[in-house]
């Protein structure tokens, strides 16, 4: 059964639509890019997904390995992060928040798998730092051992790579196919980067006034796909 | 110097002296741990405000002749913190404008009503005394002391109980959402307890100087410390050594209680700043 499967979904605001008749599945060990226009909705499909705004029509039905909350997810940065004054280790398990519930401390267990994720992402050195002397790609390497706290079969990733060098961008990448590719964790991800979706992603969702969902290789056969990457090849 | 401490000894003989150290040193441990959660969410606009609105619920409660202002005091407070937090958020209508007009038409409200329904032949007295705090926290009663304790402990108790909930959202609200975290449930509990604490804490230095007590301690020990943790803790021992030093030095020298805690925590922002500057090099 699919972790995420939604099916003739609406997306928007107060009962208006911004995108309509959004289909996908999201299943173990899937990468999904969700690209589109600015402005076509993506961001509202991410709320919705998340379940801070109900959909306009249709449903999101999760998995039964999946729980209501149970999803890892990545904001886009802010700026606030900038001057608090937080541990990486201290972030990275606040990641379990959602898995306390009626617990208010984190146990040995929930430590012990944190220290996991620390050293996955290559961030040993880094626990004891203070987060807003790092930099942005260390952050969002932070960021993502949070997320995985958060839920390890399912990371929902919004644009990870703005604001990042070059180098540091490809580094983010590597470390999160390599996540999905070690441990199965389903990827979904909004992106506006072509080289990205075309490396990784398996499926892709595109949403505008037309909406694709299917295999990469279908979606750069298809009118909006060529479209798609000729535009972002300019 | 042997003549301070013998002065100390004589003064801590007092019950009244001894109450207003335990209070004095409580409300400060009260206001730190929360302000650092307010300075980092960018809530201190609440605090002032907070210390404002107080001002002028007393000031009613004064002319109305209530037997305990607190019984008013503590609601009206506790109401406009959940009106302020809700207006702060709000981008859509200048909520910062709002907030200066309710904090500043307090204090006008509040002066105005106790001129003209004086209940006292010192006015000017009362007014100073609310607004800087005064030697009041000499004549606290037994009752009022042990409301001050009661509610001291359990905001610290709740806090302590809470920690890890109130860091995932004083940090990255929109995480917090995601995970299920009750954001809003989180932000009024924090505007709350901050509204209770401001009133508890008007007797010790007045309702003008209330949030140097909340914000001098968090950002002080944010210029030295490292993690979230370190900085409550730092912050919390930051309050209670000012407001101790304060209480007593206030006695000593026979200055104002209330500025004299303020002046020592200015001194000690400068010493933090200086010590920062030094480590982060």
């Amino acid at each position: 059964m699919a972790l995420i499967k939604a099916s003739n979904l609406s997306v928007g605001y107060r009962g208006v639509a911004v995108c309509d008749n959004i289909s996908f599945e999201v299943e173990k060990g899937d990468y999904l890019c969700i690209v589109g226009e600015n402005g076509s909705g993506k961001s509202t499909l991410v709320k919705t997904i998340l379940g801070l705004i109900p959909p306009v029509k249709g449903k999101i039905v999760k998995g039964n390995e999946l729980n209501q909350n149970e999803v890892g997810y990545l904001p886009q940065q802010s700026e606030s992060s900038a001057i608090f004054p937080a541990s990486v280790d201290e972030i990275i398990l606040s990641g379990f928040q959602g898995r306390l519930s009626k617990r208010f401390f984190y146990s040995k267990k929930e430590k012990e798998l944190a220290a996991k994720y620390i050293e996955k992402m290559n961030i040993l050195p880094l626990r004891k730092k203070l987060f807003s002397t790092l930099s942005g790609g260390q952050r969002q390497k932070v960021l993502l051992a949070r997320a995985m706290c958060a839920c390890e079969r399912l990371l929902l990733l919004d644009e990870p790579v703005t604001g990042l060098d070059p180098l540091a961008q490809k580094d983010l990448y590597r470390m999160i196919s390599k996540i999905n590719q070690e441990d199965k964790t389903a990827i979904v991800m909004i992106s506006h980067d072509i080289e990205n979706v075309l490396e990784y992603a398996n499926k892709i969702l595109y949403i505008g006034n037309e909406v694709f969902y299917g295999k990469k290789e279908d979606f750069l056969k298809s009118k909006l796909g060529i479209a798609f990457a000729e535009e972002k090849n300019e | 110097m042997s003549s301070v401490i013998d002065k100390l000894i004589e003064y801590l003989q007092y019950p009244l002296v001894r109450r207003a150290l335990v209070v004095g040193v409580l409300v400060a441990l009260c206001a730190s741990i929360l302000g650092v959660s307010l300075v980092l969410k960018q809530f201190s606009y609440i605090g002032d405000g907070l210390s404002h609105v107080a001002f002028g619920a007393m000031a009613v409660a004064t002319v109305c002749n209530f037997a305990d202002d607190t019984y008013f005091t503590l609601p009206v407070t506790v109401i406009c913190a959940v009106f302020l937090l809700k207006t702060g958020q709000n981008k859509k209508i200048n909520g910062d404008a709002l907030i200066a007009m309710l904090s500043v038409g307090a204090l006008a409200i509040g002066y105005l009503l106790m001129n003209v329904f004086a209940t006292s032949a010192n006015i000017s007295g009362d007014v100073c005394s609310t607004l800087f705090g005064s030697m009041s926290i000499l004549t606290l009663t037994k009752r009022e002391v042990n409301i001050c304790v009661a509610v001291s402990i359990i905001v610290i108790i709740v806090f302590i109980v809470l920690y890890n909930k109130i860091f995932a959202v004083t940090f990255d609200e929109s995480f917090a959402v995601s995970t299920g975290l009750n954001v809003k449930f989180y932000n009024t509990l924090i505007a709350i307890t901050i509204a209770v604490i401001i009133v508890l804490s008007m007797k010790l230095v007045g309702s003008l100087l209330i949030s140097a007590l909340v914000i001098f301690p968090a950002v002080s020990a944010m210029r030295v410390m490292k993690s979230y943790k370190g900085v409550t803790i730092c912050a919390a021992i930051f309050s209670v050594v000012t407001a101790l030093l304060g209480i007593l030095g206030s006695m000593l020298i026979g200055t104002p209680v209330g500025s004299t805690i303020v002046g020592i925590e200015i001194i000690g922002f400068i010493i933090f700043s200086l010590v920062g500057l030094i480590v982060r090099k």
